[in-house]
């Protein structure tokens, strides 16, 4: 995660105004200005309950207000773990944990993407599967009784992903 | 024969929870469900979410277009798999600009989105398809001496807007389904909450500590084992709870069981048959109570 440590600074922070009307156009993070700050999200947060710096609500805040460049260099960030139990309480219908989604995904536009993804997109490019299953394990399905695993068609694969444009220079070697 | 699926397998389970795989099998075969295998495969998606939501939807659309073409509705034994195949699914269906956009680069393999196969979860498919009536039926050994807790995990509930299964601050599927078997559900504190796998590899110490909060809350009501049904709630406890216990010098001693291997016991099976020996919680003090 050391890609992905926030930078301190001393300069004053900088504000997007256009932030928020960007995450709104964003598939899931349409509800972003919903949120009047009730706080029922970051309460329920099992995460929040056990990390000093994870606050989804604090996070929405200071994406309404514009801190781009501080909620996507952040570390917290990544640390939601999808329980999406913010999303079925939220009173205002923001679909909290979308709205998080939408700013990782802004945030591995701008570079901050842990290594683990990498491997996995790679992975899956590669066989389908998002782990590269050891052989080993092939062999004892076999002794198992376990009938041979179905496999990924790599050319197939590529071509549905040919458009996305995360990882295209990957994309581009692997081609 | 009950119902015909095809099996998503995902990639979890193939890649080290394979006692999931098997006794989910051994179930199914016995209950008359009808597993067909994937033509062809590709990951569901879900992992990728968080750095490209472009590329889950592709990824999930891809694999409901394959259904679709074989006419066959998706069974999985993994939650996050069933999830995503069903959030896509829903989500394409009434955005018909984001489905003609997927269906665009769908296209280029000659498939399409239509959205009329659905995809469920094995424990869906073992109440809605089958019936718990059938269910009881297939039980020869009703393991009343045992008491346990189950742990539904996140994606078979949530988020319920998308999900529609069971009631997610309550849910009653999993427990029926555990009593069935003779043995006895416990009540817990904070049943619902996430096992924290998520975060390994991010946080490691919250995810520990989120474990930990379940097993002890598991440990309070003295159940001799955790029923989970997800690949990942699984490694979840059963990797890290010898790590757990020397982490905040504790004691739990609980075995984690598949959904699938409880009822295979129930079933007659025996506990070879159903892959106990994957399990890194020995079970074996639990299975001296059939």
């Amino acid at each position: 995660m050391a890609e992905c440590k926030e930078k301190e600074t001393n300069k004053p922070t900088k504000l997007d105004p256009q932030f928020k009307y960007q995450i709104s156009k964003m598939h899931g993070g349409e509800k972003l200005m919903r949120c009047f700050q009730c706080g029922t999200c970051t309460s329920d947060c099992p995460v929040a309950r056990f990390s000093d710096t994870y606050r989804p609500r604090q996070i929405i805040r200071m994406a309404q207000l514009g801190m781009k460049d501080k909620v996507l260099s952040s570390d917290t960030l990544w640390l939601c773990a999808a329980c999406f139990t913010c999303t079925d309480r939220c009173p205002q219908d923001v679909e909290v944990a979308n709205v998080i989604r939408v700013l990782r995904n802004l945030a591995a536009e701008e570079g901050y993407i842990p290594q683990v993804f990498k491997e996995q997109f790679d992975s899956i490019l590669e066989s389908g599967y998002a782990y590269k299953i050891p052989e080993l394990r092939l062999k004892k399905r076999e002794t198992s009784g376990l009938p041979p695993l179905p496999k990924g068609n790599q050319q197939k694969i590529k071509k549905t992903l040919s458009e996305v444009h995360l990882f295209k220079d990957k994309q581009k070697e692997g081609q | 024969m009950v119902a015909k699926y095809l099996l998503f397998l995902g990639c979890a389970i193939p890649y080290r929870v394979s006692a999931l795989e098997v006794s989910s099998r051994k179930i199914l075969e016995k209950l008359g469900v009808e597993l067909v295998e994937m033509p062809e495969f590709n990951c569901c998606g879900l992992p990728l979410d968080p750095v490209s939501h472009e590329t889950m939807l592709l990824l999930a659309a891809r694999n409901l277009a394959i259904a679709e073409q074989k006419g066959l509705n998706i069974l999985t034994f993994c939650p996050g798999c069933a999830g995503t195949l069903k959030k896509v699914r829903k989500t394409l269906k009434e955005d018909k600009a984001l489905r003609d956009g997927i269906n665009r680069q769908l296209k280029e393999t000659d498939l399409e989105f239509k959205g009329t196969v659905d995809a469920k979860h094995l424990i869906q498919v073992l109440i809605e398809d089958v019936g718990l009536e059938r269910i009881a039926q297939s039980v020869v050994n009703p393991l009343t001496k045992v008491r346990v807790a189950e742990h539904n995990g996140c994606h078979i509930l949530r988020p319920s807007s998308f999900i529609g299964f069971d009631d997610p601050e309550d849910p009653k599927t999993l427990k029926t389904l555990v009593e069935v078997t003779g043995a006895t559900c416990l009540d817990y504190m904070d049943e619902t909450e996430c096992c924290g796998a998520p975060s390994v590899g991010v946080n490691d110490k919250v995810a520990l500590q989120l474990a930990r909060d379940k097993l002890s809350h598991i440990k309070a009501v003295d159940a001799q084992a955790l029923i989970t049904i997800c690949p990942f709630c699984h490694i979840m406890y059963d990797t890290n709870e010898l790590r757990i216990e020397r982490t905040f010098n504790e004691t739990y001693g609980i075995p984690i069981l598949h959904y699938s291997q409880l009822l295979g016991l129930a079933m007659g099976l025996s506990p070879a048959e159903l892959a106990f020996n994957e399990l890194r919680v020995n079970a074996s003090k639990l299975l001296e109570h059939l």
